[in-house]
């Protein structure tokens, strides 16, 4: 019988019996039905399953959900408060930063763990903190602009 | 092997299946409720898949000619139902906006059922670059006559003799007049009004839309941002099984025995064979993992097989006699001729590699059998071609399956077939409970299908003043797309021969046109370089197309060609070319670091034109992302194979564009408002990797000849 966990997860508790060897993506998508974060390699190369623990971004696809602990997780879903989108996720709609959308949680998750390193990174930053995460559709040059954005917003919000 | 064997009909859809079991009108209006609702008759085929002559009639008179239908609810709720499905090329939006155009009813009020075989009239499926032109086309048509429609029951209801009086706008009829006015879903009274029209309804000229013309955020984007929208990989059922498929070690290896008992001594597991399939079904991944592991399986290996590097050589040996798509040789004048008068002769040939199309999403599919009817939601660009392979295999009606395609995550060509739909349905017959199975990202690399490799000889001739004479090319393997030269040439033949490809291959973003036109735009480059021309010079020399003119020209000035100034180890390079109605033209920089024999893309320019232009920025969105999987086929990616095993079957081993890749690119749109939308989906690749080609060949005096140019930089091909 597999152990029963504790998972923080946007915000709240979960338990769970899970092997501590499954990966934090299996349990997020099996267990909990969180399905934003999102299978593409399975060996950390895509950046599909990011999601942020205790604020950085992991793979969530090679990331034993044995080893999160007490740690908050923080998935797509839980970036909105309630109908009101994360600048983020509003920054990606307004420069059209997708076309299918299967990299774009975890773009997002991405961006939101640099965002929350440097408040007003730089072009070549962004590009690099993202290098990990595929676009196959290209849409790279607009997803560097929706971050740029959404850390633009990001400051005047707090400047303001 | 089996699935090693050519499969024609994957160069080049179009052929429709010979039966057709589509939902029938009677059907269809028994699912709507009151209101206005059209069906587009497509009496010219255009649903259809466009069948060559002569063997048409049979399969025409057996269709179905519904393309699409409309309906307005009581409520002024808008519903289009249309069999094409949404892969990331924004098609639901263009459509919707479409609509919203033709309607003049606010894009919210739209919705579009799409893909669902049990809902929407037959189509042959999203490729080709032909949702545009045709099914744009036809819900143009459709909700002109619903406005037409609408506008007549407000003229009945008031009395008004002048239609002219009447207006619609924002999902309302007007009558000028009087001022009256009643929202769209009013005027039908409860009834249910049924038209049928066919393809000459006239249409709101491009150069009159105000909503189609202009930038439409994406329609399903809040979904996608907040990670709501679920692909066919994040649906569940209740009781759900994980599936998973015993893949062999090789292809065309063949299951010699099979011990399921460990595997099915697991709790809640279930195992099957059949015939060469076996698979497991679990109650959870883990779980169907380890019974797959389970599995004792002997394998009887396939013979010897060619590999990536004998792969060109197994290509040409195996090829068959010249034959140009259905057997009319492509040709004019007489080549031996033409390169008798010229004064530069040029031989040579190009290879490019089988690429994989990497969709993010694998390929997937959730399973379902209730009281012997099946549902099936996989990610497909041809959902009634999947109904249709599954009716097959379960030996069932096709009344009895039906194929529901969630918006899916891409597929760029690479999903035309139903492979994870059969393997689920069959896991769940067994397991008498809904199977989900979602490819690994090594099966998707391994048992889906490729772009096909190919080899292109080309011989030429040319005179001294730079006018062509002679234009002699054969296509081995990989296709004939894009393999008729747009340059003025008295002498040409264009030839595709079929061989014998040890992978299984099929369709990809515009086909073989990436391939020839590579072949081509590098070969033009390498007799401008013969006869001392500037390259755009040369093809301007050659070229009458103005449209091709336009783009070419367009590129160049913005690009700044004739002003360049030569960086160190710098290069330019252009190319162009015309398919599937569009017209683009690439123009590259790189600069090549001599020591290390890295190849770096500095900027890229391109121009496309693709007549009317629909919505801006989606077009732009498709043009850019074009351009970045061209930089990855023109660059680096390659299958490696050998002894019937993919060696690099993982991200991590096949490199594909990254953020830091992507040098700025700048693209120019040329709106033709006076000529019909064209796709844009594919054609935007195709001079991406000669335009780098020729820039390396400028930067660094190496001429590369095969796709990809550079997997391992310059040096290692012993080029510098």
């Amino acid at each position: 019988m597999a152990p029963l966990l504790e998972l923080h997860v946007n915000g709240r508790l979960h338990r769970v019996q899970a092997d501590p060897a499954k990966s934090l993506l299996a349990v997020l998508r099996e267990d909990l039905d969180l399905t934003g974060a999102k299978y593409g390699c399975g060996e950390g190369q895509c950046g599909a399953c990011t999601v942020l623990v205790d604020g950085r971004a992991v793979r969530s696809c090679i990331t034993p959900v044995g080893s999160i602990g007490a740690r908050p997780v923080l998935t797509i879903e839980g970036l909105a408060d309630g109908d009101a989108l994360h600048p983020l996720q509003q920054a990606f709609l307004d420069e059209g930063a997708m076309q299918c959308g299967y990299c774009t949680p975890g773009m997002i998750m991405a961006a939101l763990d640099l965002l929350g390193r440097t408040s007003s990174p730089a072009e070549d930053e962004v590009r690099r903190a993202l290098e990990g995460n595929v676009c196959r559709c290209g849409t790279y040059a607009r997803i560097v602009r929706a971050v740029l954005r959404a850390a633009g917003t990001t400051t005047e919000a707090s400047n303001g | 092997m089996a699935e090693a064997r050519i499969e024609p009909d994957r160069y080049e859809l179009r052929e429709p299946p010979r039966y057709r079991f589509a939902l029938s009108r009677r059907q269809f209006l028994g699912t709507v409720g009151a209101g206005v609702v059209v069906l587009v008759v497509a009496r010219d085929g255009l649903s259809l898949g466009e069948p060559e002559p002569g063997e048409a009639g049979m399969l025409r008179a057996a269709a179905d000619p519904i393309g699409a239908w409309l309906h307005i609810g009581e409520d002024g709720a808008v519903t289009v139902f249309t069999g094409k499905v949404e892969v990331g090329q924004d098609i639901r939006t263009s459509l919707t906006q479409a609509v919203a155009e033709e309607l003049d009813v606010p894009p919210a009020s739209i919705t579009l059922i799409m893909g669902d075989t049990d809902r929407v009239p037959y189509d042959a499926g999203t490729f080709g670059s032909r949702s545009t032109p045709q099914m744009g086309t036809q819900l143009r048509r459709a909700a002109a006559a619903a406005r037409a429609t609408l506008i007549r029951l407000a003229a009945e209801r008031w009395e008004v003799d002048d239609v002219a009086q009447l207006a619609l706008a924002a999902g309302r009829v007007v009558h000028r007049v009087s001022g009256r006015s009643a929202g769209i879903g009013e005027l039908t009274g409860g009834r249910k009004l049924v038209e049928a029209i066919t393809a000459d309804q006239p249409l709101e000229p491009a150069t009159r839309w105000t909503v189609a013309g202009t930038p439409l955020p994406k329609v399903k984007g809040p979904a996608i941002v907040t990670g709501r929208h679920r692909y066919t990989s994040d649906l569940r059922l209740p009781g759900m099984l994980v599936g998973k498929v015993l893949r062999p070690p090789s292809f065309g290896a063949r299951l010699a025995s099979l011990d399921t008992s460990a595997a099915e001594a697991m709790e809640g597991v279930v195992a099957v064979r059949d015939g060469e399939f076996a698979g497991v079904a679990a109650p959870d991944e883990a779980t169907a993992t380890r019974a797959l592991a389970a599995l004792r399986a002997q394998w009887e290996a396939a013979s010897s097989q060619a590999s990536h590097r004998s792969v060109f050589e197994h290509l040409r040996r195996t090829a068959s006699s010249p034959a140009n798509g259905r057997g009319r040789p492509a040709a004019r004048g007489d080549i031996e001729a033409g390169l008798a008068v010229a004064d530069e002769r040029l031989e040579a040939s190009y290879t490019a590699a089988y690429i994989a199309h990497v969709p993010l999403e694998p390929r997937a599919a959730l399973a379902q059998w209730e009281g012997g009817k099946l549902t099936v939601w996989t990610g497909t660009q041809r959902p009634f071609a999947v109904r249709a392979e599954l009716a097959r295999a379960f030996r069932i009606g096709e009344e009895r399956v039906r194929v529901i395609v969630p918006d899916t995550g891409s597929a760029y060509g690479g999903k035309h077939t139903g492979e994870a739909a059969l393997e689920a349905a069959r896991l769940a017959k067994a397991a008498q409970r809904p199977v989900r199975l979602v490819w690994t990202r090594e099966e998707e690399f391994t048992w889906a299908y490729f772009r096909p490799a190919g080899v292109v000889d080309v011989r030429s001739g040319v005179r001294r003043d730079g006018r062509l004479t002679a234009w002699d090319f054969h296509n081995y393997n990989s296709g004939s797309a894009g393999s008729r030269t747009p340059y003025e040439v008295a002498n040409a033949r264009m030839l595709f021969h079929r061989a014998d490809s040890p992978l299984r291959q099929g369709s990809y973003r515009a086909l073989a046109a990436t391939f020839n036109n590579f072949a081509r735009e590098t070969h033009m480059d390498e007799l401008a370089a013969r006869l001392g021309m500037d390259p755009l010079a040369f093809r301007l020399k050659n070229m009458r197309d103005e449209r091709l003119r336009a783009v070419l020209e367009a590129a160049a000035e913005r690009f700044g060609w004739s002003r360049w100034q030569p960086g160190p180890g710098c290069g330019i390079g252009l190319a162009c070319g015309v398919e599937k109605g569009g017209y683009v033209a690439t123009c590259a920089e790189v600069a090549v670091d001599r020591a290390s024999g890295q190849v770096r893309v500095l900027r890229i320019v391109e121009a496309f034109e693709c007549g009317a232009i629909v919505n801006p920025d989606g077009l732009r969105n498709q043009v850019e992302g074009a351009i970045i999987m061209g930089l990855g086929g023109a660059l680096w990616e390659a299958v490696e194979f050998e002894d019937g095993r993919i060696l690099n079957p993982r991200l991590s081993q096949y490199r594909v564009p990254r953020f830091t890749d992507v040098p700025p690119i700048d693209v120019v749109l040329l709106d033709r408002k006076d000529l019909p939308s064209a796709g844009a989906g594919e054609t935007p690749i195709i001079a991406v990797a000669p335009a780098i080609g020729n820039a390396i060949f400028r930067a660094a005096g190496v001429r590369l000849r095969s796709l990809p140019l550079v997997p391992y930089g310059l040096r290692a091909a012993g080029h510098l």
